[in-house]
């Protein structure tokens, strides 16, 4: 454990660099999916767009700040916070560098599971908040889709923790000096994948908000900066989804010649690249397609998975 | 009913069976006569109810008409319907025209407004019209509903426009206007301006009013609020909403995510093209037409063109026929591809739609490069179109044709062969040949299910018969096979837009007839008489022989006609159009009972509809 102080500077850090990371993010977003899509993106505002952060965020904060009549006022405007607190939350384990964790814990892995589960309250909150039939729906199919998909995303990972013998995050990478937990576990890796999409709820999982049957989803009635801190949270989600992949499969800030927090850099970048092209290429499928394609498929395999890894482990071992 | 109307009925009535008992007496008569009798359709019906009830009507396109008073109208559209041999299971049109200030009306019943019936029957490649004459004191006739789905929303149509009423309609309720609206707006008598209305204004009490008849009341769309212990959830999908393609309002009873009764809501994009019809001439007319199915361009202006055209005996030359197939299946894959990539976006597939809209600029950089235009061009003239094609148009089409195949293959491996769209078409909404047929579906929607049915094919105009192309077919009906229907369509339209490019005739651009517009101009400085008629023709518009005519063409997404009705004047009478969106649009309930929202989406971006050519 990191005394508080010494914490400071890290969490500041840690901070400040989710932040940018996110804002690029969006306009990085955009400007892949117009390259892909044949089309500009934003290109006005700076060299390349970059200026387009700026703008948009001076543009959600002047935003007038409405909160619908009929909304249930309180929920309505802690649901935004929410998602956005645990998102944040779960970098505090998360090592960028040997040793530059603002708290490495024992369960590092088990928080960073438990609290991405309640990013789920601030979406059916924000839904259920709103008053709203599309919002409702958003919401509804939020919280199935959540608690289907986590039972998975956490059984896909305890191959990682039993090749490691730990639940410590920093463990975890040290364990795969000689070799990268991806090749072991391929099918975990996979599954957690899929699984930390449909968290985020990014194309192909975004059922709740399903732009072209929902409207926005659980955020139709949102505006200003609390529809920002929902966008927000989405991407810092995609970098934390991200940042887990990077640290449980491949290798976390391991790599040669260059420093650590780089490698770690170039890894999430990466997987942040994959979802952004998943989103372009990718339809969305139905609800209860969604559903069936986690209870039938992905857990069985994570199951199959998990029994897989413990007899050879034990062949191994034993 | 007052003596007097009873007497105007009877005095009707009397000379209705006049008219029909006396065919043989004239000579014009008995050349209509013997005419009408010959066409082995007209027999049947005289086999099963005898000479006395019927009067027939020629017109210049040959369909044949018959006149039917009221009380045997129900029986004559179900011997049509259903006992007939290949009988007329689909009704194509229905319609009304309010006669009361028609003056060429020789050898028709009297009537003030007349109910008009358009069948088809398949298996006979055979359209037939059926008219009621009704009058203004009594202007009511039985239902069809039984007979005819889709009956339904034509009727409603019908007492929107005109106040006709039809008995035993299960929710004769105003279709196309709001509630509150004063009169019957096709009527004669209806003001078709603003100017010759009293300025608008809204009160307080009346904006109250006007909100309160809009409160959503579920027994009022035919639905329950709740069952046994359930409540439903009522949801509206529209009139804003992204994927419901413009102004188009869907009312869903929903169980969970599950819809128990979905009940579509028309008319927010209706602009009156009808009304407009009537008092614009018979060329300026055309821009107007450009804009009911908006993705068509062109497209919309041939139904009108070719009804004009034969009520006026204009024979085009074979170089207009050919430039006008043309640009009409360019038009056809422009409408195809915008369909295909909103089809794929609705289910949620974010990119396919910049591509197609990449490779639709480019058909509209030749539309553009020929017309002028973009996306609205009206090009097309009465007895030709507007300008020859210009040096160079031979390149970019061929340019195109080279193009476009290896686009349609790649998005054949991104959409067509995705797993994740399959699993969401395929099964879904699917329908029956049968029901299609009786809901007067066309276009891909029929041909999806198998049915080989295409205008151009069965029925061809403008020289559709010199080319060669295939009719693709579906199997299920369901959303997947419309899809692939309209990709295989595009196909085709590229086969015929290169045999247009390798066959193209040399000849004038427009027909040497005194009525095609604008005249040629040619002689005008030469002789005085050429010089009035051009100078009646430009300043006026043409007058076009009085008659009546349809002519259904393939559109982009159905069969699309102009029903014109000519008093011999500058301007129609009355002008019907009947879009296939209409029709396909009444079909939303029976294809998504039962299913969820996401299938709705996926059903509503399948039929390829557009709002404008719903509501026109």
């Amino acid at each position: 454990m990191n005394n508080p102080v010494t914490a400071i500077p890290i969490i500041v850090a840690v901070l400040l660099g989710i932040f940018s990371f996110a804002a690029v993010l969006v306009w990085a977003e955009r400007r892949l999916l117009g390259i892909w899509q044949d089309r500009y993106g934003p290109n006005r505002v700076g060299p390349l767009g970059v200026g387009q952060i700026l703008v948009d965020v001076v543009k959600l904060f002047i935003k007038e700040d409405w909160t619908p009549p009929f909304a249930d006022r309180i929920p309505f405007i802690i649901a935004p916070c929410i998602i956005l607190v645990v998102s944040l939350l779960g970098f505090a384990v998360i090592p960028v560098a040997p040793g530059a964790t603002i708290s490495d814990l024992n369960i590092g892995l088990l928080f960073v599971l438990a609290i991405s589960s309640l990013g789920v309250y601030s979406i059916m909150l924000g839904g259920y908040a709103s008053n709203n039939k599309y919002s409702l729906l958003g919401g509804l199919r939020s919280a199935a889709q959540m608690i289907s998909y986590e039972v998975f995303m956490g059984l896909s990972v305890m191959g990682v923790v039993m090749l490691s013998g730990s639940f410590k995050l920093g463990e975890i990478v040290e364990a795969q000096q000689s070799m990268w937990f991806v090749v072991p576990q391929f099918l975990g890796f996979l599954i957690f994948m899929i699984a930390g999409i449909a968290e985020t709820h990014r194309l192909p999982f975004d059922l709740p908000e399903a732009e072209h049957e929902l409207v926005a989803g659980f955020h139709t009635e949102y505006s200003g900066m609390k529809f920002g801190m929902f966008m927000v949270g989405e991407y810092v989600g995609m970098v934390l989804v991200s940042s887990m992949i990077v640290t449980l499969f491949f290798g976390g800030w391991l790599g040669p010649f260059l420093p650590p927090f780089v490698w770690f850099s170039v890894k999430v970048l990466a997987f942040i690249g994959l979802f952004i092209l998943l989103r372009a290429a990718i339809p969305r499928p139905r609800y209860d397609q969604l559903m069936a394609f986690g209870w039938k498929v992905m857990l069985p395999l994570s199951l199959l998975n998990l029994a897989v890894t413990g007899g050879v482990w034990l062949w191994l071992h034993a | 009913m007052s003596e007097e109307v009873l007497s105007d009925q009877s005095a009707a009535q009397q000379a209705f069976v006049r008219l029909a008992t006396a065919k043989a007496s004239g000579g014009r008569a008995r050349a209509n006569h013997e005419k009408w009798i010959a066409q082995p359709l007209i027999a049947e019906l005289l086999q099963r109810f005898g000479a006395a009830v019927f009067v027939a009507q020629l017109t210049v396109d040959d369909i044949p008409t018959v006149w039917v008073q009221r009380k045997d109208v129900l029986d004559v559209l179900s011997f049509f319907c259903k006992e007939i041999s290949s009988s007329f299971s689909m009704l194509y049109d229905l319609t009304v025209i309010d006669e009361r200030l028609r003056k060429h009306r020789e050898l028709q019943p009297p009537s003030d407004f007349t109910v008009v019936y358009t069948l088809l029957s398949v298996e006979r490649n055979q359209f037939l019209r059926i008219k009621i004459p009704l009058q203004a004191e009594d202007a009511v006739t039985p239902s069809v509903v039984r007979l005819w789905k889709n009956a339904n929303w034509y009727e409603r149509e019908a007492w929107d426009m005109f106040g006709v009423r039809f008995e035993g309609h299960p929710n004769l309720r105003r279709i196309l206007l709001p509630p509150t609206w004063q009169g019957h707006a096709l009527r004669k008598d209806h003001p078709a301006r603003a100017t010759e209305m009293d300025p608008f204004s809204l009160s307080a009490e009346r904006q109250d009013a006007e909100q309160e008849a809009l409160r959503f009341n579920p027994e009022d769309w035919g639905m329950q609020p709740a069952h046994d212990d359930t409540d439903f959830m009522f949801l509206n999908l529209g009139p804003n909403h992204p994927s419901v393609h413009g102004v188009f309002r869907v009312v869903l009873q929903l169980d969970g995510e599950e819809i128990v009764e979905a009940v579509p809501d028309i008319g927010y994009h209706h602009r009156g093209a009808e009304k407009m019809g009537e008092r614009q001439s018979w060329h300026s007319y055309i821009p107007y037409t450009d804009r009911i199915d908006y993705l068509g361009g062109v497209m919309n202006n041939l139904p009108y063109v070719l009804a004009v055209e034969k009520l006026a005996g204009i024979e085009v030359p074979e170089r207009v026929k050919v430039i006008r197939i043309m640009l009409v299946e360019l038009f056809r894959i422009a409408s195809h591809l915008v369909f295909y990539g909103t089809f794929s976006q609705d289910i949620g597939q974010m990119s396919p739609v910049f591509y197609m809209f990449v490779d639709r600029e480019k058909v509209f950089h030749i539309i553009e490069a020929i017309s002028g235009g973009r996306m609205h061009p009206s090009w097309f003239r009465i007895g030709g179109v507007a300008h020859d094609l210009p040096k160079g148009w031979d390149r970019m089409v061929r340019e195109f044709l080279d193009y476009m195949p290896p686009r349609l293959q790649h998005y054949d491996k991104m959409v067509m062969r995705n797993s994740i769209i399959r699993q969401r078409t395929r099964g879904i909404g699917s329908i029956s040949t049968e029901e299609a047929l009786e809901w007067g579906a066309s276009g891909a929607m029929l041909r999806a299910t198998g049915l080989n049915w295409d205008v151009r094919k069965k029925q061809p105009y403008s020289g559709y018969d010199q080319f060669e192309f295939d009719v693709p077919l579906g199997v299920n009906g369901d959303c997947y096979d419309r899809c692939s229907v309209r990709v295989e369509e595009m196909r085709q339209s590229l086969r015929i837009i290169s045999q247009c490019l390798e066959n193209m005739p040399e000849g004038p651009y427009k027909a040497k007839h005194k009525l095609t517009t604008p005249p040629p101009k040619e002689r005008t400085m030469l002789d005085i008489e050429t010089l009035i008629q051009h100078f009646t023709t430009v300043s006026w518009g043409p007058v076009i022989p009085a008659g009546e005519v349809c002519i259904p063409i393939e559109a982009t997404k159905g069969m699309n006609s102009y029903y014109l009705v000519s008093d011999g004047n500058t301007m129609a009478y009355r002008t019907r159009i009947r879009t296939p969106s209409f029709a396909h649009l009444q079909m939303i309930p029976t294809m998504s009972r039962g299913l969820m929202i996401a299938d709705l989406i996926a059903i509503i971006a399948s039929i390829d509809f557009v709002m404008a050519d719903v509501d026109r």
